[in-house]
């Protein structure tokens, strides 16, 4: 029954010494300080041309001070507004005059006379003093005046209001509808116009204000850069940047003081933003540029090959957002599982349970923002009873583009740790039936929890290699393919990738996902009635991992790509440097931390329109592990291959060999080109065309004895030899390729080539 | 992955009955397919023959899980219900008990249920009968087995144990290697 008070051991009061501690008094304070002293700086001319005139006022005759004995308000208000108080003697007359302008007619033109005003002033406060009645009598006023000077003379540094002194007028000219906020709130709206402008740079931004200004990011980035110019200009004592002499930065004699680093990253890109006007004569780009990466090196700790990429993938003001927004985790969503619960009831129970949470956005109808929580969100009776799932929004995106339908047979190539899957479950009420599958044994432990947690019960968790999976089983309606990738889209979450990567990961891991994505596509079924969609996605978002590889796609396969019906996020590139991609790549979606807030991710969806596969003529095949006679056949251009029909005996092996596929695969009872028999009847009719092909041009008789009879021998254990046969025909087609086609001659050649190659096989076949 | 043999379904099929009584025809004859109960790697799993047949595809030691896992049987031939169980279990159940807001944690790390956390019992449960226990919102959360008749529940100290925990769904992130 409760914890008994033990009096010898003692609890330990005040923050702990990890408790975070919170800017004092003292910064804030140091902070306005330094602003103001720049602020004095920061005089328009207008404001200068008053201050003179002020400076002369001063000098005029006591007399009207004297009449003066309360500056400001002079009306009813006066009672209870107070003006300003100042804090530069210099400014006195000045501060009183904004102050008036501000509190009482904004619409004043500000080159009004200062002694009109002045006189009216005066006017105001005879008035007043009549107002005020008999009461106030002639020592009464003179104690007033006193009152008023003592203020004066005191410094008052902790007046927002006074901030306004001198800049204050380009504010409200340039916002008219900060008029009616109070001193604070304008002092605030400033302070945060010059921080945006100084490239959002401090780390404790809180995440909604990055949200808003992601939102509005667009729209302003070009009015912003201009304004940021002028400020800039005005902050810094010296306006140019100077880019450090070269031994300088050799020497390592650049200062590491991250705060200098940072500044000079912000000079580093205003000045690159616009080169032409903010260069320093004869220093070239390349010099500018090559500081600037060392320095987002050393700031953001990434390692010099990941932001080279980065730099190339976006422009330079964006380049800042998004390492700015990799130090920031992305909000904690959830997804309702609505097999088990509708969102609204979640939201109330969860509510109830101290959760303070939002609807994810108007694009889901099932996610929900944890802003905070007084419980572990990952543990609470509603995650037990599996009434929702821990995901990222960005991972709801890939299956709203896959869109599976009730019935359908859905793969999900890599399915740890299942979120995707069961939200695959979900949307088809848990009918049909969706295999998940990883290559991680560990990892589908969790898959099992997770689908029986929430209720899955349509689905099939395997453990295969993905690259098998079309030998495996095939003919899927839907297949979701979220590739392993070099995870540079998450950095938020794993900053070890900031430093783990090069060049070599990226190639290996895009070459992976070739890999996948072609035994994806040979997994789905071209001829469903409601499908044959492929997804393909990864959270990375390099162009290597994302358009190289569906660009790949697209050429060794018969697939296109459609709209993945998601209406927003960026559209795929084109072109990269030196990569060009397929026009239609455009169809494609990036999505940025920066700009989205959710984790950087890419999606494209293809559609399989035949189950053919056009390896056959132009040597795709050899890309596959498995199919590897491909080989031989890639000598022949693949025009003529199809015309060919002079040798007899091929097509006969070919209907040999379909019925050799259907008999093979369970699946492909249905159709011929049903998908589980599709990897036998690929080979099938594949060799047909082998020998076809390799017929036609009847040169020789090494060359066509070869080919023919290479099929029959090959097609009880293909596998084995024809890896190797593989490597030296895919090297050689490589080269041939290179070289272009001069059909007659190459196959002659080739021919030959395979032949012995063969001709050393055979013996070790038999 | 084979069909249970007569002795193991008989094992099981027993195991089953204690929760949800007769109701067990309802799992095996149902309106919206056959499903069938399967044997793989010593786990029972439960699944439409729609999927049974897809499943064939997959060689043994690579298919890990297939529709719903039931429990497994242990090396001395005994059955032992899973967590997982309870979605089936649940809608079926013939006693319940559901336990209040306050002891829902506590049963969720895996404590047995006290007469203190005790909200409502089914009438009529005997003892040791195989009963479900739900939250006060009625969310499922586990089962076990009574350790008191109703009746008894009544007279016994708030501190005696009414119900033994058997699973609950903590379990999904305390053992979830163990799971299947």
């Amino acid at each position: 029954m409760g914890r008994k008070l033990d009096p010898t051991t003692k609890v330990k009061r005040g923050p702990g010494k990890k408790a975070r501690k919170q800017k004092g008094a003292e910064v804030e304070l140091a902070n306005f300080i330094t602003e103001e002293d720049t602020g004095a700086k920061r005089l328009s001319s207008r404001a200068r041309k008053r201050a003179a005139k002020r400076v002369q006022n001063l000098k005029k005759p006591e007399d009207i001070t004297e009449k003066q004995p309360k500056k400001g308000f002079s009306d009813e208000n006066s009672k209870w507004l107070k003006p300003t108080k100042r804090k530069r003697k210099m400014d006195e007359p000045e501060s009183e005059d904004e102050s008036e302008d501000q509190w009482e007619d904004e619409d004043e033109e500000e080159e009004e006379e200062k002694a009109p005003l002045q006189k009216k002033g005066g006017k105001r406060q005879e008035k007043k003093s009549v107002e005020l009645g008999l009461k106030n009598l002639e020592e009464e006023e003179d104690d007033d005046d006193d009152d008023d000077d003592d203020d004066e003379e005191e410094e008052m540094v902790d007046d927002y209001g006074a901030d306004d002194d001198g800049s204050g007028e380009e504010e409200e000219e340039e916002e008219s509808d900060g008029d009616d906020l109070l001193p604070i709130e304008r002092a605030a709206k400033k302070e945060k116009k010059l921080k945006e402008s100084m490239a959002p740079s401090s780390d404790d931004d809180d995440d909604e204000e990055e949200e808003e200004e992601d939102e509005d990011d667009e729209q302003k980035s070009d009015s912003e850069m201009d304004e940021e110019d002028t400020i800039q200009t005005n902050i810094d004592d010296v306006d140019n940047f100077k880019l450090p002499s070269a031994e300088e930065s050799e020497e390592g004699a650049l200062s590491l003081d991250l705060k200098t680093v940072h500044q000079r990253i912000k000079d580093n890109i205003d000045v690159l933003c616009n080169f032409s006007a903010k260069r320093e004569e004869g220093k070239a780009r390349v010099e500018y540029l090559s500081l600037l990466r060392k320095d987002l090196c050393t700031y953001y700790s990434y390692n010099e090959f990941l932001i080279e990429k980065l730099m190339d993938l976006f422009p330079l003001s964006e380049l800042v957002d998004f390492l700015e927004a990799n130090e920031i985790q992305r909000p904690v969503t959830i997804r309702t599982n609505t097999l088990k619960t509708r969102r609204r009831d979640l939201a109330q129970a969860l509510i109830n349970r101290g959760v303070n949470l939002d609807p994810l956005g108007k694009w889901s109808k099932v996610g929900l923002v944890i802003y905070d929580s007084s419980v572990p969100i990952g543990a609470t009776p509603e995650y037990l009873a599996g009434h929702y799932m821990l995901q990222g929004a960005s991972s709801f995106l890939p299956v709203m583009a896959l869109s599976p339908q009730e019935g359908e047979l859905v793969l999900d190539m890599s399915s740890a740790p299942g979120g995707k899957t069961s939200y695959i479950a979900q949307l088809m009420r848990n009918t049909g039936v969706i295999v998940a599958n990883d290559a991680n044994a560990d990892r589908l432990k969790s898959v099992v929890g997770n689908l029986h947690r929430l209720g899955v019960t349509n689905a099939v968790v395997c453990n295969y290699d993905g690259r098998q999976f079309p030998k495996v089983m095939g003919g899927f309606d839907r297949v979701l393919l979220d590739a392993p990738c070099s995870g540079t889209g998450v950095i938020a979450k794993d900053p070890a990738v900031k430093t783990s990567k090069d060049e070599a990961d990226i190639l290996r891991s895009a070459h992976l996902q070739k890999e996948l994505i072609l035994s994806a596509i040979d997994s789905v079924n071209a001829a469903s009635p409601s499908g044959g969609y492929l997804i393909y996605c990864t959270c990375s978002i390099m162009v290597e991992e994302n358009e190289w590889v569906v660009d790949y796609a697209l050429k060794k396969r018969n697939v296109k790509l459609v709209p993945t019906g998601l209406d927003f996020g960026k559209e795929g590139f084109t072109s990269f440097k030196k990569y060009r991609f397929h026009p239609s790549l455009k169809l494609t979606r990036r999505f940025y931390p920066h700009s989205h807030n959710m984790d950087g991710f890419f999606v494209a969806k293809f559609k399989k329109f035949s189950n053919v596969i056009p390896s056959a003529s132009t040597g795709k095949e050899d890309e596959k592990t498995e199919a590897s006679e491909a080989t031989e056949v890639t000598e022949s251009p693949k025009k003529t291959a199809p015309k060919n029909k002079t040798v007899k005996d091929a097509p006969a092996k070919t209907n040999a060999q379909k019925k050799n596929a259907k008999t093979n695969g369970a699946a492909a009872k249905k159709q011929n080109f049903k998908t589980k028999g599709q990897q036998d009847s690929q080979t099938g009719p594949k060799k047909a065309k082998i020998a076809k092909m390799d017929g036609e041009p009847v040169k020789g008789d090494q060359v066509k004895k070869g080919t023919v009879e290479k099929p029959a021998m090959k097609s009880p254990d293909q596998t084995k030899e024809s890896k190797t046969v593989k490597k030296d025909g895919s090297r050689f087609e490589k080269k041939q390729t290179k070289k272009g086609k001069t059909p007659l001659k190459m196959k002659n050649r080739m021919g030959k080539n395979a032949f012995k190659k063969m001709k050393h096989k055979w013996p070790k076949n038999k | 992955m084979r069909p249970l043999t007569e002795e193991e379904t008989k094992t099981m099929f027993e195991k089953l009955s204690k929760y949800i009584g007769e109701n067990i025809k309802l799992l095996v004859d149902r309106p919206d397919g056959t499903y069938c109960f399967r044997l793989h790697q010593d786990r029972v799993f439960y699944m439409s023959e729609k999927i049974l047949k897809l499943a064939t595809n997959f060689s043994r030691d690579k298919l890990i899980s297939v529709g719903t896992c039931f429990g497994k049987f242990t090396k001395t031939k005994k059955f032992r219900l899973h967590i997982t169980a309870l979605d089936f279990l649940a809608p079926y159940a013939k006693f319940k008990v559901w336990v209040k807001p306050g002891a829902e944690q506590s049963f969720l790390y895996g404590n047995h249920v006290l007469k203190s956390g005790l909200g409502r019992i089914t009438e009529n449960t005997m003892q040791y009968q195989g009963v479900v226990v739900y939250s006060m919102a009625d969310v499922p959360l586990g089962f076990g087995v009574a350790a008191k008749s109703t009746q008894e529940c009544r007279r016994v100290d708030p501190m005696s144990i009414v119900v033994f925990h058997q699973a609950d769904v903590g379990e999904f992130i305390r053992s979830e290697e163990t799971l299947t």
